[in-house]
């Protein structure tokens, strides 16, 4: 038994090794790791950490289970609140979550809920036990656009209600940035992402692949035409934001957007697929979230030197510290207080270097955040073969657009209510990164998960 | 998986398929593209759609092969299926959107190059359709290469076939003929030229001195192809758009063709190497040392 007062350390790949593969980072717990760690939990009454998980997974409940060794038990628990525990035990920012209102985070490091959570997942994975399909079917249809983490997640709750649910993807795979977006390296695709799909499958929910609302067919006319009685929105973050700088254009500037989906939906980095990436020598990447941490260590892997540019400080990363922690030990540069001014080009447009200024901060801006200000006199240039551009996205109008009288608001996100989902259009509800811009995971689940109770009560009550 | 119909060669290296796609064949107007990806593991290639039928939920699609994806689609036939076909994407040319009687005002000139002419086909046969008589001009490399002559002359006003080398219709470039008709005195509103970059930038340079409006079709490196990679970004006049959700139709008077011809040349060797690979299996790479492998 080691110190009660810490967390029993959880397995990785060794840095050096995990810098060259697209393997999980994470090795996870073992059966003997993971009720050991659970037995540290003193099952609070008034749990603290349930408050803090957006869909309310009954936390003390599960660590109880997986204690005794009931580790299906456990898994029945979790599924309860959360459609998809193999993806968030993975990449929900629990630190800030459930493991930060941790009683024993008081005194000592909080209870690894995350990878308990993953451990129950991945237990109940292995050992074929899938969720089961509602008995009764109200044969009411509802109609989720977006098979992202919210989509799932709202489709899910509504089949085990008994609604006959079909979820609508643009992409060719379903899975939405759980697939483009998180790299294999984070979130295994087949192994953890299908089967989560899989699993919402399972409780009776279709998809429908290659089908981009407002385009193959509308919002009005899935309602009108089709016999949907309400609509989710899921469609998830958007159009990529770049800087505005010269030199932008030029070969080898990219979106985190472009070099993660080439890589993780079209598996770029695969010799067997068809898709096309750069492989760079030295590789910038301009931005300091998880995004950017993610393209980041994607580029490591593909055989690059790679510089993060961040205009503020280390304090102000927005990436969860974990994955700036695993960035470091692999061998990601930081340039911190660091801002491109120009792109630098050859005489074939292709990147040749970034003329960067240093920074430093001064006043609080309306973010909280103290402003990084522009250091006069120190701008300096370094070489580099390519540039990733991650400072996250715009909303696609694809949707609003073209849906009659779904209102946005000035920043072009859908007006929801936070509590329902409800939108200003009758029977029509969303939530996620098309409602709050580039947000996490499990806040766009929670947003899935109100909306699932928002539709059922209008439905219920029509 | 999007059942083949029909698959043709209809000149050497271009290829015809119809497509059933029925949510796609019923909002599709003329200007829009489709992306196509044969099987798990090919590229999601982008195509202007060439032609439609509502009633039977069909696409029809012309390529020409660049690359080992494309190579790929030739290999199918009718019976076999695309894994996946989405769209329409990307906005409906304005012809088909504006007001019918303002652009029944104009007088229209067509300018096609090479496989230019599929997307070109669905404007002019939508114009026909609403009872407007365009004017095309056709041009192909040779005789040899020339596409949808037949189709075209049912549904334009006058029909103006070249070729390159004098094969066929009469001898010259595109942009010659452009010359040519404005020397005879014809008079244009609006020219719209679709067909490889380098065609389109010298068409625009050509009706810019005559003074034509024109609008082109841009073809530019894409992902997804609903506006969430950025990959096929451009510059029009001094704004950054996105092809595949501001285009991909653009004022052929404000693109900067030559970055775009650089960026297209961004994938040039891998998609060589790809392409070797599939005709050659794993003999390409024999140690020559020059191409270190696939990727």
């Amino acid at each position: 038994m080691g110190d009660v007062l810490k967390k029993v350390p959880v397995r990785e790949q060794d840095p050096k090794v995990r810098a060259t593969n697209f393997e999980e980072v994470c090795l996870g717990y073992n059966k003997e790791e993971a009720m050991e760690e659970s037995a540290r939990c003193i099952n609070c009454k008034n749990a603290k950490c349930v408050q803090g998980c957006p869909v309310n997974i009954n936390i003390p409940g599960f660590i109880h289970e997986v204690k005794e060794g009931n580790f299906e038990e456990a898994y029945k628990v979790i599924s309860e609140s959360s459609a998809l525990p193999a993806i968030c035990g993975r990449v929900c920012p629990q630190e800030s979550q459930c493991e930060g209102k941790c009683i024993r985070g008081i005194k000592g490091e909080p209870i690894s809920i995350g990878k308990l959570e993953r451990f129950v997942a991945d237990w109940a994975r292995e050992n074929g036990i899938k969720p089961e399909a509602p008995k009764e079917k109200n044969g009411k249809k509802v109609a989720v656009i977006g098979s992202g983490p919210s989509g799932l997640t709202c489709a899910g709750d509504l089949a085990k209600l008994g609604y006959d649910v079909t979820i609508f993807e643009a992409l060719h795979k379903a899975g939405g940035v759980l697939v483009y977006g998180i790299p294999e390296f984070r979130l295994p695709k087949d192994k953890v992402v299908a089967a989560e799909v899989e699993n919402v499958k399972a409780l009776g929910v279709k998809i429908e692949t290659n089908v981009i609302i407002g385009k193959s067919v509308t919002i009005d006319e899935l309602m009108d035409e089709e016999g949907f009685e309400a609509v989710f929105i899921g469609s998830g973050a958007g159009l990529p934001m770049f800087m505005g700088i010269p030199g932008e254009q030029a070969n080898g500037v990219f979106s985190a957007n472009e070099y993660l989906t080439r890589n993780n939906l079209m598996h770029a980095f695969d010799e067997n697929y068809d898709t096309p990436i750069v492989h760079g020598k030295k590789v910038a990447v301009v931005g300091g979230g998880n995004v950017a941490m993610d393209a980041a260590r994607t580029a490591l892997r593909l055989g690059a030197e790679v510089h993060i540019v961040y205009r503020r400080s280390e304090a102000e990363l927005p990436a969860r510290v974990e994955e700036v922690h695993h960035a470091k030990e692999e061998g990601v540069i930081f340039d911190l207080l660091t801002n491109p001014k120009e792109i630098l080009v050859d005489e074939n447009d292709c990147v040749k270097g970034m003329r960067v200024i240093k920074m430093e901060l001064g006043e609080p801006d309306a973010s909280g955040r103290r402003r990084p200000v522009e250091i006069p006199g120190s701008e300096y240039e370094i070489e580099v073969d390519t540039v990733i551009m991650s400072l996250g996205t715009s909303p696609n109008p694809l949707i609003s657009s073209t849906t009659v009288g779904l209102d946005v608001n000035r920043r072009k996100c859908i007006i929801a209510d936070e509590e329902t989902g409800k939108t200003s259009k009758e029977g029509v509800y969303a939530g996620g990164d098309a409602v709050t811009g580039a947000a996490t995971v499990i806040l766009a689940m929670g947003a899935g998960k109100a909306a699932a109770k928002g539709i059922h009560e209008f439905l219920s009550n029509k | 998986m999007y059942s083949i119909l029909k698959a043709e060669a209809l000149a050497s290296n271009i290829y015809l398929m119809v497509v059933k796609a029925p949510r796609v064949a019923k909002h599709c107007l003329p200007g829009q593209f489709v992306i196509v990806k044969a099987d798990e593991v090919g590229e999601r290639i982008p195509l202007t759609i060439c032609d439609y039928d509502r009633e039977e939920g069909t696409i029809t699609i012309v390529f020409q092969p660049v690359g080992a994806s494309t190579e790929k689609f030739t290999r199918l036939k009718a019976g076999d299926a695309f894994e996946d076909f989405v769209g329409p994407l990307g906005r409906p040319s304005e012809l088909c959107t504006e007001d019918l009687e303002e652009v029944k005002k104009k007088r229209i000139l067509f300018v096609a190059g090479g496989v230019g002419t599929a997307p070109v086909y669905p404007q002019v046969k939508w114009l026909h359709e609403h009872g407007i008589a365009a004017d095309a001009i056709v041009g192909a490399k040779s005789k040899d290469f020339l596409i949808l002559e037949k189709e075209m002359e049912a549904v334009c006003g006058n029909l103006y076939v070249t070729t390159d080398d004098g094969s066929y219709g009469r001898h010259g470039m595109v942009t010659k003929v452009i010359e040519d008709l404005a020397a005879e005195g014809k008079q244009y509103d609006l020219a719209v030229a679709i067909g490889p970059m380098i065609m389109m930038k010298f068409c625009c340079l050509t009706t810019k001195k005559l003074g034509i409006p024109t609008v082109v079709s841009m073809n530019p490196i894409m992902v997804d192809g609903t506006g969430m990679c950025g990959a096929c970004r451009l510059m029009v006049g001094d704004e950054v758009k996105f092809a595949c959700v501001d285009g991909p139709e653009f004022d052929g008077h404000l693109i900067d063709f030559d970055a775009c011809m650089k960026r297209q040349q961004l994938y040039k060797t891998q998609e060589g190497r790809a392409l070797l690979k599939l005709r050659e299996g794993d003999t390409h790479h024999g140690g020559c040392g020059n191409c270190g492998g696939d990727k």
